[in-house]
């Protein structure tokens, strides 16, 4: 039992690391909120003066910031969907019991590994591209015309890499899940007369209920802010087609060096996040309760 | 029925042979228990029964039909687990259900069937919780409700009672006994508690290192031990065993008293030793007796009895209730 003064020591003393945390985010926070009421472009340096709403009224009527709002919610749910199912099916293959299991196991999470420079890059170069890519020389191989994914479906291929790469998380996390079913449930599911396919859905599948939030929780966060996969690969293009909020601020602020404008987008995309964070974390809460 | 029948079956996993080879006869609504040190296999046999395990060699035989191979589903048999293995997300009427939801039963006669079990197992009020809000007792019976509704040949138990507190098992062992009153349906009952053993069956097993070791009704086992394993495994507490110059005496390699059997007196008697510790339990003392060149002796006495520890007291052994084993441990 805590007592009121072993409460107050544990604030104390915890205070220093909470006060860093705090002034780590609000000092950045802040200053985007003070920017974005600034006029503020890099290429007039000189000219900065209070400009009210304007950004925001520039930044929310930008034709680009609602397909970058679709493409952002498009590129997390293609994600969600792609990781949670191939890691639900990668978990039940992983926990029969196999030779090698653990190399492949080791083989399996490798993908988290690599950045995601690294992989945009060896999506694009070696797998992708329509001439020397892998998959156009499967396409040539069976007498089809290369599809040249990057210019034609560049949302789907961006969905494809970063799912590639967040994959091994969700299996792991999955695989965990599915190790900690009590063996003998299954057993009596089986006595029961419940088939392979019914001990799934009945069985299996309630017992990841909790891994499958978490799962989509943490990776949520995560993809609200993909950006290097899109940046390699895609550039946003072709014309806004996989431009997404992160990728879209960026290019408020980098290529067209118009700062206060990029603060609006970061601030909206904040405000956005936030909106998804809080139904979340009241899904999540209600199904990590009982 | 519910008879069933083994034929010579074995088990092996791998190298290790668990049940080398076993025979066995369960007639229609027997209660049959399966008794055993932990690792002899009870649990084992058990599980070949329901078909949770496949079995090395041999044949099973259920009401009449050859189950060798035909999957746990099919076999008609129910199964209660230690750990109840009750699905935790689902309510205890859906748990209850679940079964009847699986064989395609119609809701008509689900509704009614679990009407029934709740009645006869007291679940009626709890039939919406979650069997996380459920004390081990009513777990327990959620589980032997889930198994009586599918109306099995036979019902199986794997150890139920043994995450149970000591007052709440010995309920249980008086509700499983009612139960099977009512039903007559055919159990078998895995334990490693020779007293559940004992209290509950019309026939016990006594299994060890996947031998049948002997089988028969409680009383047999308790005056007609085959062998010393047996003698020593059955009744509480356990039978005192004399080797050595005594036993010659007997013509014999050791042999068996029970506590209970052992007449105590202060000043004469047949064999000679040092009180230890007395145990007082009201209506009797379990007194620890060492005797020279003999493991500690255990003496049953009725009530009370004067003797404190380091006295010296005197026993004699009962003749007729007196066992002898020669040097294979068989019973002579």
């Amino acid at each position: 039992m805590a007592t009121t003064q072993t409460k107050t020591a544990a604030r104390f003393m915890m205070s220093p690391a909470i006060l860093l945390l705090l002034g780590w985010m609000i000092i950045p926070l802040s200053m985007t909120i003070w920017f974005s009421f600034q006029r503020y472009n890099l290429l007039m340096p000189g000219t900065e003066e209070w400009a009210g709403w304007l950004n925001y009224r520039y930044f929310l009527t930008d034709p680009a910031f609602f397909s970058a709002m679709a493409n952002t919610l498009l590129l997390v749910g293609g994600v969600l969907f792609v990781t949670v199912v191939g890691g639900v099916l990668f978990g039940l293959l992983l926990d029969q019991a196999i030779y090698g299991q653990g190399i492949v196991r080791i083989l399996v999470i490798a993908p988290f590994f690599v950045m995601p420079t690294v992989s945009a890059l060896v999506w694009k170069n070696m797998f992708m591209n329509p001439v020397n890519g892998l998959f156009a020389w499967i396409a040539k191989l069976f007498g089809f015309a290369p599809f040249d994914f990057l210019a034609h479906a560049p949302l789907f291929s961006v969905t494809m890499i970063v799912a590639w790469s967040w994959l091994p998380f969700a299996t792991l996390i999955l695989l965990t899940a599915l190790q900690s079913l009590d063996s003998e449930q299954k057993e009596a599911a089986e006595m029961d007369g419940a088939g392979p396919v019914s001990v799934f859905i009945y069985i299996t599948l309630p017992h990841l209920a909790r891994a499958i939030t978490v799962v989509v929780l943490i990776e949520t966060i995560f993809l609200l802010s993909v950006f290097a996969e899109i940046l390699v690969t895609t550039n946003g293009g072709p014309g806004y087609d996989s431009t997404n909020l992160t990728y879209l601020v960026y290019s408020q602020a980098l290529l067209t060096f118009d700062v206060g404008g990029a603060s609006a987008g970061g601030i909206i995309a904040v405000i956005l996040a936030n909106i998804v964070a809080v139904f979340l974390v009241r899904i999540v809460g209600k199904n990590l309760e009982s | 029925m519910g008879h069933i029948t083994l034929k010579n079956v074995s088990k092996a996993f791998g190298e290790t042979v668990v049940i080398p080879g076993l025979d066995l006869e369960i007639n229609e609504g027997e209660f049959v228990v399966f008794v055993g040190p932990s690792g002899c296999g009870k649990s084992t046999l058990l599980r070949l029964i329901a078909g949770l395990e496949d079995i090395s060699g041999g044949a099973i035989n259920i009401a009449g039909q050859d189950m060798t191979n035909v999957g746990p589903a099919k076999r008609g048999l129910s199964m209660v687990f230690q750990s109840y293995a009750l699905y935790p997300h689902m309510s205890v009427r859906k748990n209850i259900a679940f079964p009847l939801k699986m064989a395609g039963e119609s809701q008509e006669v689900i509704d009614k069937k679990i009407a029934d079990a709740s009645r006869v197992l007291n679940l009626t009020d709890y039939l919406d919780r979650k069997p996380g809000q459920l004390s081990g007792g009513q777990r327990q019976r959620v589980a032997i409700g889930r198994a009586i509704v599918r109306s099995p040949q036979a019902f199986l138990f794997d150890e139920p009672l043994s995450n149970l507190d000591a007052a709440l098992r010995v309920n249980m062992r008086l509700e499983i006994s009612e139960l099977h009153q009512q039903l007559k349906t055919t159990m078998i009952y895995v334990t490693h508690d020779q007293v559940e053993a004992m209290t509950m069956a019309d026939k016990i097993v006594v299994l060890h290192a996947g031998r049948v070791e002997q089988v028969g009704s409680p009383l047999e086992l308790y005056h007609k031990p085959q062998n010393r394993f047996v003698a020593g495994f059955i009744g509480s507490p356990a039978m005192n065993f004399f080797e050595g110059d005594l036993a010659k005496e007997y013509d014999c390699h050791a042999i068996g008293v029970r506590p209970e059997h052992l007449r105590l007196s202060t000043d004469e008697g047949k064999w000679e030793g040092t009180v230890g510790i007395a145990e007082h339990l009201g209506s009797d003392t379990f007194v620890h007796i060492d005797v020279p060149g003999q493991h500690s002796v255990l003496v049953r006495v009725p009530g009370d009895i004067a003797v404190k520890y380091g006295d010296k007291v005197f026993m004699t052994p009962d003749a007729d209730t007196m066992h002898r084993f020669d040097g294979k441990g068989l019973h002579l």
